[in-house]
């Protein structure tokens, strides 16, 4: 998988061939999500939780077939459910696995305060490093796709961690592992966008979906996890998938201009004063004479 | 005038307390947001405990200096009035920045650039506040409203921004240009000469009625 010296190679009383060798794999990782395929089976959801070592979070039956309402803290995964009536009337069930998008330009990390609180790995993966942060939730702000979640007990941010500490050793990530139908798939960016836009042709060619497409925005750089969409020109249908996602220019704004001009207005302060003192010095008062100026 | 008055009480121990709570936990948040404002300041945070203990007690510090601010309001509201006698001044303040104080007209208790620092840090206080509290519970802020979290952080920065500028003046005031000043807010007397020179019209007042001494 992901090249480094932990790639297994060989493997001990183990039958067949070693999971992922000889796969041509380049450096930048990539989930994709073929939503068309996806039958909404929860599979991943449960391999997300087994690997993470969650138990399963209460959740509220809403009439729906979405397991709860939102991503939490310990659930980084969900496929999010969807009724959906097409400008032709036909209606369909959208299923849309939700989960932490990786980014290229993450909003997560360019909000975050703290010191190695969130780094973005060379393979594309950003990921929280929870003994560093500080749960000022920042990256809650940044975000352009609402997904981290904070703990209010530990004062902790958590989010997909794209499995790296299985990608970090030669695996695929768990969900991946556990799909039935063939519609998470794992591997170099390019190879999956190659996938996705061969499997979005089929659709335009094949079938009704004269609209598919792939989701990789470009707006926060394209993403490390990419989707393959019946309907590309409404990403919103899907769950509330933005359709043009960026970092907030806001925080743009806070992260940049606003902080050279706070720096800048600052020691400007501090040297006015210092000039002022240098040039007029205090204001004595001399006590006998009351109108008395230094 | 009286020789054998000294000193003169220019702010009660009320007074005095009420500055240094809301100037302690002004600083303390001072040092605790420049921590997470920028990452050579974080430092800042390591000293005071470490990134999760600053993160913790900013909000609550920001609280207790917001009563303190709306305490002071309640105690020198009519003391921070800008009246006429400001305004004309404020025309003359050249000559004060100039430290040519015998060209200045006379003014009552605080001059007019006391009393706009104090409304600054007032209004300033309120939007840090209110921003404040939307940073605190982010996810209590509705996705579909999130531009409210947008413009939160940009108002809480601006205004912490502009109180920093107006904090500058007023240590460097308090402390270095103005003498006697930083005494007057610890023990809280200025001498007879100090308020003519700096407060004559609040000195004519207090003398007028009744003297205050200790
Ligand atoms: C009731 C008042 C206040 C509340 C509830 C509040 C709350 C917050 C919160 C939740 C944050 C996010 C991270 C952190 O906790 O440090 C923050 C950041 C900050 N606060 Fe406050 N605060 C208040 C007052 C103040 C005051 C009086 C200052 C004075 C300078 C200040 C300066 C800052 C700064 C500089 C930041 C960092 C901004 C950045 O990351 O760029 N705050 N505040
Ligand atoms: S989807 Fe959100 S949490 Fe994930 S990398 Fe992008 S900005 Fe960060
Ligand atoms: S909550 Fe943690 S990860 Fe998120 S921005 Fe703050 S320090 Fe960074």
């Amino acid at each position: 998988m992901s090249n480094g010296p932990l790639e297994i190679k060989a493997i001990s009383g183990h039958a067949g061939p070693v999971p992922g060798r000889d796969t041509s794999r380049d450096y930048d990782v990539c989930k994709l999500v073929d939503v068309t395929t996806c039958i909404g089976c929860k599979a991943c959801e449960v391999a997300c939780l087994e690997w993470n070592g969650y138990p399963f979070r209460e959740t509220v039956f809403d009439n729906t077939y979405q397991t709860m309402p939102d991503l939490a803290w310990n659930y980084y995964n969900l496929i999010r459910f969807n009724e959906h009536t097409a400008s032709d009337g036909t209606f369909s069930w959208l299923m849309r696995k939700d989960q932490c998008m990786h980014c290229a330009d993450p909003g997560c990390l360019r909000a975050c305060p703290a010191d190695g609180a969130i780094v973005q790995y060379a393979n594309g993966i950003v990921d929280f490093q929870q003994e560093n942060c500080i749960g000022c939730q920042y990256c809650v702000t940044g975000c352009p796709f609402n997904i981290p979640k904070f703990n209010p007990e530990t004062k902790k941010v958590h989010k997909c961690t794209l499995c790296s500490d299985r990608v970090g050793v030669g695996l695929e990530p768990a969900c991946i592992k556990a799909c039935p139908t063939g519609c998470l798939h794992f591997g170099s960016k390019d190879d999956m966008k190659d996938l996705a836009g061969r499997r979005a042709q089929q659709l335009r060619e094949h079938t009704a979906h004269t609209n598919a497409g792939v989701y990789d925005p470009p707006g926060v750089g394209g993403t490390h996890v990419i989707y393959v969409l019946h309907d590309i020109s409404n990403p919103e249908a899907y769950g509330g998938l933005p359709a043009n996602p960026r970092v907030p220019w806001t925080v743009k704004l806070w992260k940049g201009p606003l902080k050279w001009l706070g720096n800048l207005a600052m020691f400007g302060g501090l040297l006015g004063v210092t000039l002022h003192y240098l040039r007029f010095g205090p204001k004595q008062v001399k006590e006998d004479h009351a109108e008395g100026k230094s | 005038m009286s020789a054998t008055i000294s000193r003169i009480l220019r702010y009660t121990l009320n007074e005095r307390i009420l500055h240094w709570v809301a100037g302690l936990t002004y600083v303390y948040q001072l040092l605790t947001g420049l921590a997470f404002y920028s990452p050579h300041l974080f430092w800042i945070a390591v000293l005071l405990g470490g990134g999760p203990t600053s993160r913790f007690w900013h909000p609550w510090a920001g609280l207790l200096f917001t009563v303190a601010l709306f305490w002071m309001l309640e105690v020198w509201r009519n003391d921070m009035r800008i009246t006429d006698a400001d305004r004309a001044w404020a025309k003359a303040m050249p000559h004060y920045i100039r430290n040519e104080d015998e060209d200045l007209p006379p003014i009552d208790r605080f001059n007019y650039g006391q009393k706009y620092f104090f409304w600054v840090m007032l209004w300033a206080g309120i939007i840090m506040l209110i921003s404040g509290l939307a940073l605190w519970f982010p996810e209590r802020i509705p996705w579909n409203l999130r531009y409210l979290r947008y413009l939160a952080i940009l108002l809480h920065v601006s205004a912490a921004l502009i109180s920093i500028g107006a904090f500058i003046i007023h240590v460097y005031m308090g402390t270095a240009m103005v003498r006697g000043g930083f005494t007057s807010i610890i023990r809280g007397e200025v001498t007879p000469a100090w308020a003519k020179m700096h407060h004559r019209l609040w000195y004519n007042r207090i003398m007028g009625a009744a003297p205050t001494r200790r």
